[in-house]
């Protein structure tokens, strides 16, 4: 590939020079652009992939001042520990509940919502609803859990005037186990649901009309309409979207369940996450908190990759 | 539109709109709840008798919220963050998406896997936390801004955009002898203004909601941000217990104080989103596609 051709980009070809000396002479040309690249480049090997072979203090006893070197190998000591820890399989059990009731709940009403939007003819009306059931979704995490607050207080919280109105007691949802997990779903949704609408109505969109045209014309009606046409047609986004969910399984995410946490409550939601966060930085226990959070990423991939290989035999979607 | 309209076909409609109308006001209403809160007496907040619209009306939490040092030095950190992070974010993600848009960059598909890895595998708390210790950013403004330079998601929505752009501008741009900084500056960008303001405006919401990296990285209480702020004043019944004596408050308006704070918070966002909603599905778009 010459150097002096005015257009030196239009053909792959030319782009993708075979032998080395050319591939040399030609990245080197282009220096400037992997220079460019290097901060960023940088940036991921530092932030994301030191820190992931740090994660061999799982197998060690890190002590600070011994650092990474100087601090003796235990093996799976602290697997073994986390195992037996009296509370460990409750934790792993709420961390669970919560990546089940995500999928249910989280996961599914968006679909719904998404086909209940899409059979709103008035423009105007669907507009305005969309603005207002995306907008939680911009909120903190903190500012979620402090209007959840208010709105659940059992002496001045709306929630319990109305259910005071239904003639029932004033419930202390926050300060109950039974409550605590309804709540956390519950605020996901009220943030979450309406953003996760986005993508489904977009692919409602590229739907050709033409199709359901000529299915009414077969005489099907809206039912049929919709589980012929228009759930096949959503099909992909919801298998792609449902292997990442898969692969996020246990990450239900520390900041939603941590802002919603008391004493009262702690039984019920305390989750891997959490439980990392006060086990490694408030209690210094690095290893086993690293142990921990190691045993969550690997059984996360583990679980993506089951799911990634069932959606692929029987839907053909995939991942990878 | 002329249809035969059945009866089952005419109740899903009812249903329908009626649904959609309750979920707009359960989305709404807390909204009206919190601001009416913010406005009312201790004594009517406390006899729940504050629905959507303020009782004894009181300004007094806001004259607290605008009293209280800390809240202030809370919210200038955080436009700090936001405004220094965002430009930090918008330059480390154009920088590095600018060359993986380029056909001319040979092995961007390694650096590309390189990335998306991040995405499915991440690193587990405590060894981020030792490398924040190690390069020395733990307590420091630093710590809310670098390591969340780049987002994966967002560097794939620059990148896409940047490949679409027409080829022919910037090798035009080349043979004018503009070095590849400079056709970035002068010729992508300026193209690019739709997608960086999506990127952008998507960045500075994650910068101004930043609190689990201030909860892990910051213990010093003079640069907690915001967020960090507000959960402190959330999870307090006794206002005298966060360090300010300029008032006298009874406990029992701590709910008012903390809704007021929550509106503060929240009237950023609130500012922001007739342009979060211009562009964010827009961007949501292009960045799915490519994942």
């Amino acid at each position: 590939m010459e150097a002096t051709t005015a257009a030196p980009t239009t053909a792959t070809k030319q782009v993708q020079p075979r032998d080395k000396r050319r591939v040399l002479r030609f990245m080197w040309k282009y220096k400037a652009l992997y220079l460019l690249s290097l901060p960023g480049i940088l940036y991921f090997l530092i932030f994301k992939y030191i820190p992931l072979m740090g994660s061999v203090i799982a197998f060690q006893n890190y002590n600070l001042f011994a650092g990474f070197s100087g601090s003796p190998w235990v093996g799976l000591e602290h697997f073994t520990r986390m195992f037996s820890h009296y509370d460990f399989l409750n934790i792993l059990k709420n961390t669970l509940l919560l990546g089940i009731y995500d999928i249910a709940f989280a996961f599914t009403a968006p679909i719904i919502l998404a086909l209940l939007l899409n059979e709103v003819r008035l423009a105007l009306y669907k507009k305005v609803v969309q603005t207002v059931i995306y907008a939680p979704h911009f909120l903190s995490w903190v500012i979620v859990s402090g209007i959840f607050i208010g709105v659940l207080s059992p002496s001045s919280g709306i929630a319990n005037t109305m259910l005071g109105w239904l003639g029932m007691g004033p419930i202390y949802f926050l300060g109950e186990d039974s409550y605590i997990r309804s709540v956390l779903v519950g605020s996901g949704l009220w943030r979450d649901v309406g953003w996760g609408t986005i993508i489904y109505l977009a692919a409602l969109a590229s739907i050709n009309p033409d199709l359901y045209e000529a299915a009414e014309m077969d005489g099907a009606g809206r039912w049929r309409q919709m589980l012929n046409i228009t759930l096949p047609a959503l099909l992909p986004v919801i298998t792609i979207l449902f292997l990442l969910k898969m692969g996020d399984f246990l990450d239900y995410g520390f900041e939603r369940v941590f802002v919603f946490q008391n004493p009262l409550n702690i039984r019920n939601s305390e989750i891997l996450d959490t439980y990392i966060y006060k086990a490694g930085l408030t209690q210094m226990q690095y290893s086993y908190a690293t142990a921990i959070g190691l045993f969550k990423s690997v059984v996360g991939l583990f679980l993506l990759a089951i799911a990634n290989t069932l959606s692929k035999k029987a839907t053909g979607e995939s991942l990878y | 539109m002329v249809r035969r309209e059945s009866l089952s076909r005419k109740l899903f409609i009812i249903f329908n709109y009626t649904f959609l109308t309750l979920l707009s006001l359960t989305m709404f209403l807390p909204f009206l709840n919190v601001i009416a809160q913010s406005l009312s007496s201790a004594g009517a907040i406390d006899r729940g008798e504050v629905m959507f619209w303020p009782v004894e009306i009181t300004t007094q939490y806001y004259k607290y919220v605008f009293e209280d040092v800390s809240i202030w030095r809370a919210f200038g950190i955080s436009v700090y963050i936001t405004v220094l992070g965002t430009a930090i974010n918008l330059a480390a993600t154009a920088t590095l998406a600018y060359p993986l848009s380029r056909q001319e960059y040979v092995g961007r598909r390694l650096v590309l896997m390189v990335i998306l890895l991040t995405m499915i595998f991440s690193a587990p708390l405590i060894p981020q936390f030792i490398l924040m210790r190690e390069i020395g950013l733990v307590n420091t403004l630093w710590a809310l801004m670098i390591p969340t330079a780049i987002s994966a998601f967002n560097l794939f929505v620059l990148r896409s955009f940047f490949a679409q752009l027409p080829t022919e501008l910037i090798d035009s741009s080349r043979i004018d002898g503009c070095g590849e900084l400079r056709t970035l500056w002068s010729i992508v960008l300026p193209l690019s203004k739709p997608a960086l303001a999506t990127v952008g405006i998507f960045y500075s919401v994650t910068n101004w909601n930043k609190y689990m990296d201030a909860l892990y990285y910051i213990n010093d209480r003079a640069k907690y941000p915001l967020q960090v702020k507000l959960r402190e004043l959330l999870i307090t019944d006794d206002l005298s217990d966060t360090g300010n004596l300029a008032f006298e408050i009874t406990s029992q308006s701590v709910q008012g104080v903390q809704m007021a704070v929550i509106l503060v918070a929240t009237i950023p966002i609130i500012m922001i989103y007739p342009f979060l909603q211009r562009f964010f599905i827009k961007g949501m778009l292009i960045g799915s596609i490519k994942s």
